[in-house]
């Protein structure tokens, strides 16, 4: 049981961005990802979640032993993946209750109902956790939030479907102090042995607040050191140059 | 019974006034063809001037050309579809079909007054509450004794030539017309639920011929709705409405129209609106039904300060082709026009939009807008777009663009990374682009059951 992710290579039209990067999340784990801009981090997340402008030219992806670069992204996330975007899109006249019903609905088998007056119990008990005002269920998905109301609805979105993975692309980017606490909150209430979590940051900030098991440094589109937590630190003091290779253009 | 005009009619002494009297000449229809190209029945219980008017509608008819491929007005338009020899005017049905059409005649909640129409007769009515009809205001099928606005109707009924194409088929309207809804709100009055009215066909190669007529006095207010729909999907059909709505000085009017006849039915609707100094109209035509369906709108924007918002949402789907002709009509200064259409087209349907914007000289500080977006859902449909403006007036804004383009595909992989499948997503995303439309209302319970007719079609499309 685990996400798996062994020697991928992704592109961008011709441009190799994830270099072979091997990687594997045990359920009850929460592993972190730290990079620079440009170290090919979110690629990887939109990769592995299915987008279908990345290219995989070699490696694989399994979740608990299944191959997933085969299948769309819907039925990876039906599967059991999540992806929490960095840039959560807005769908203008579709309302957030409709869309999280979707994608709930879309979880059961065939000629199942959802349970409307279920549904809505349990979204508002979990919009109220986040401090969700209860008329962002009418409102468009996404359309006219503010930073921290998008990145929390994100996090709603997950609490609702209850995946086994979460990859949570830059969560922390564009939150003030408050607004993360609480989206930490959100994440933190989810862990336990049933959800594996990748968390794909910048900063260090953010694991103040979501304490990783294992943290890797990217660099280049690869993994260049892993650790525990403190490597977090020790990034936060002596920056991501130590792990750099020299490149042509610095030395000259 | 429409009144009978004080002035210009003759005596009625003659139970059989004019109509296919010996003095009139037989009409001819052109060689080999029948249906609606035969004279209309004559209406014997309407008085004399309305049959005269009727007559020389049918003169009209017949002395004008049928829309030809060279008549900028048709451009585009699949004139082979709009074959009216195919339909004969629809009889009544009997009164268990009445029923079962009454008993499927589904709107809001509360209603301020309902008329449910078959095949140009009403069939069930809810009638105002004697408090709005104390302060004068009617709401009436026309074959209602109507003789206590004889002056308002003499005034308004048929006042505004068809000036987008469809002239012929305006005179073939009068020709037929046997009733309609009519409205009156006087000055200052709040009608503060909405008026319904259904307007059902039924029977194979039905005609009907559907009339709206709304006067709002000055600075009162009120909204109707209008729900098109057939009796049986299945049936071949031809509707031939007209619209007129007057909005008095002050007053504030809004026109929705469901759109959902039959996918057999052939229908053109000539609306025009006339709009006082301060007046506002909001017009919201949801566009399902059909197999061609044409939509005429001219607004004119007569007294200064006056303000029309026009909208509309189509869902265009298999062969179905929606063409809508808009004039937005700019009269006085300090007038305000904002149309937006927004069309979903899959399959291989088609829809033409040719709008223009005529500020008139001397209608300065005119703010007009018109934008019109097309979703294509398919790489077969076919989205028309002709927008045009016409400026004879100093000081003006005008902005008005087309725009055709495809489902987002950031907006999809979002969707479908929630695990919604893709065509559903691409349905979701379909139906909020039109929905957007509807929330332009500010009608929360319209937008609503909008919303739900829209949602029926993209269930009825779904697939299996």
């Amino acid at each position: 049981m685990s996400l798996k992710i062994d020697n991928l290579h992704v592109s961008i039209g011709e441009k190799p961005i994830v270099r072979g990067l091997t990687l594997e999340i045990q359920p009850g784990e929460v592993h972190a990802i730290m990079g620079v801009n440009g170290s090919g981090k979110s690629t990887l997340a939109k990769a592995i979640a299915g987008h279908p402008d990345y290219t995989i030219t070699s490696g694989t992806v399994t979740m608990d032993g299944e191959d997933i670069l085969g299948w769309e992204s819907d039925e990876r996330s039906r599967k059991g993946l999540f992806l929490a975007f960095q840039y959560p899109n807005e769908i203008p006249g579709v309302s957030n209750a409709n869309f999280i019903r979707a994608a709930v609905q879309a979880r059961l088998g065939e000629g199942e109902e959802l349970d409307a007056v279920e549904y809505y119990e349990r979204l508002y008990s979990k919009m109220d956790e986040l401090g969700i005002p209860r008329e962002f269920t009418a409102r468009s998905v996404n359309e006219g939030f503010s930073g921290g109301e998008k990145k929390r609805n994100e996090i709603l979105q997950m609490m609702m479907v209850t995946p086994k993975y979460g990859v949570m692309d830059e969560t922390d980017s564009g939150l003030d102090i408050d607004a993360l606490k609480v989206v930490a909150a959100g994440v933190n209430a989810q862990r336990g042995p049933n959800l594996g979590l990748l968390l794909i940051t910048h900063y260090q900030r953010l694991l103040n607040y979501i304490e990783p098991d294992f943290v890797h440094v990217m660099v280049d589109g690869h993994i260049v050191q892993s650790g525990g937590k403190e490597l977090a630190l020790q990034l936060e003091d002596k920056g991501y140059d130590q792990f750099r290779e020299p490149s042509p253009a610095l030395v000259s | 019974m429409i009144p009978s005009a004080a002035v210009s009619e003759p005596p009625v002494d003659s139970p059989e006034p004019l109509a296919l009297g010996e003095d009139a000449p037989e009409p001819t229809p052109p060689a080999g063809k029948g249906g609606l190209f035969l004279p209309p029945p004559v209406q014997k219980d309407q008085p004399t001037w309305f049959q005269e008017r009727q007559w020389k509608a049918w003169e009209k008819f017949e002395s004008l050309p049928l829309p030809h491929r060279k008549d900028s007005a048709w451009r585009y338009t699949t004139l082979g579809k709009l074959d009216i020899s195919r339909y004969t005017p629809a009889a009544a049905v009997d009164s268990s079909a009445a029923e079962a059409l009454a008993a499927r005649s589904l709107g809001g909640p509360e209603v301020a007054g309902r008329l449910v129409t078959v095949n140009d007769r009403v069939v069930q009515r809810t009638p105002l509450s004697d408090e709005l009809r104390a302060k004068g205001v009617v709401f009436a099928p026309m074959g209602d004794d109507l003789s206590a606005q004889r002056e308002t109707l003499l005034r308004h009924f048929m006042a505004n030539e068809s000036v987008l194409g469809s002239q012929k088929f305006f005179a073939l309207h009068q020709a037929h017309v046997r009733g309609g809804t009519f409205i009156y709100v006087p000055k200052g009055v709040h009608v503060e639920l909405p008026l319904e009215s259904f307007h059902w066909i039924a029977g194979e190669g039905a005609a009907i011929f559907p009339h709206t007529l709304v006067v709002a006095e000055e600075g009162s207010q009120v909204t109707l709705i209008d729900y098109l729909d057939s009796a049986d999907r299945r049936q071949n059909g031809f509707v031939c409405g007209v619209s007129d709505l007057y909005v008095g000085a002050g007053a504030k009017v809004t026109y929705l129209a469901a759109q959902n006849w039959g996918e057999e039915v052939v229908a053109l609707k000539m609306n025009t609106a006339h709009v006082a100094a301060g007046g506002h109209l909001t017009s919201l035509h949801v566009n399902l039904g059909a197999r061609y369906d044409r939509l005429e709108s001219h607004n004119l924007l007569a007294g200064a300060g006056a303000r029309s918002d026009m909208l509309s949402a189509t869902v265009a789907t298999a062969s179905q082709e929606f063409d809508q002709r808009t004039l937005q009509d700019h009269l006085a200064p300090d007038t305000g026009s904002d149309l937006l259409y927004k069309n979903s087209l899959s399959d291989k349907s088609k829809t033409i939009f040719s709008g223009l914007i005529k500020v008139a000289p001397g209608a300065h500080r005119t703010d007009a807008y018109q934008k019109v977006r097309n979703l294509l859902l398919s790489d077969d449909a076919e989205a028309d777009s002709m927008p045009g403006l016409e400026i004879l007036a100093d000081d003006v804004r005008c902005t008005h663009g087309a725009t055709s383009g495809f489902v987002d595909d950031a907006e999809l992989f979002y969707l479908q990374s929630r695990g919604i499948p893709r065509l559903l997503a691409q349905q979701l995303i379909t139906q909020g682009f039109l929905t957007e439309v509807l929330t332009r209302l500010d009608d929360p319970r319209a937008t609503a059951r909008l919303a739900d007719l829209l949602a029926a079609k993209f269930e009825r499309m779904k697939p299996r």
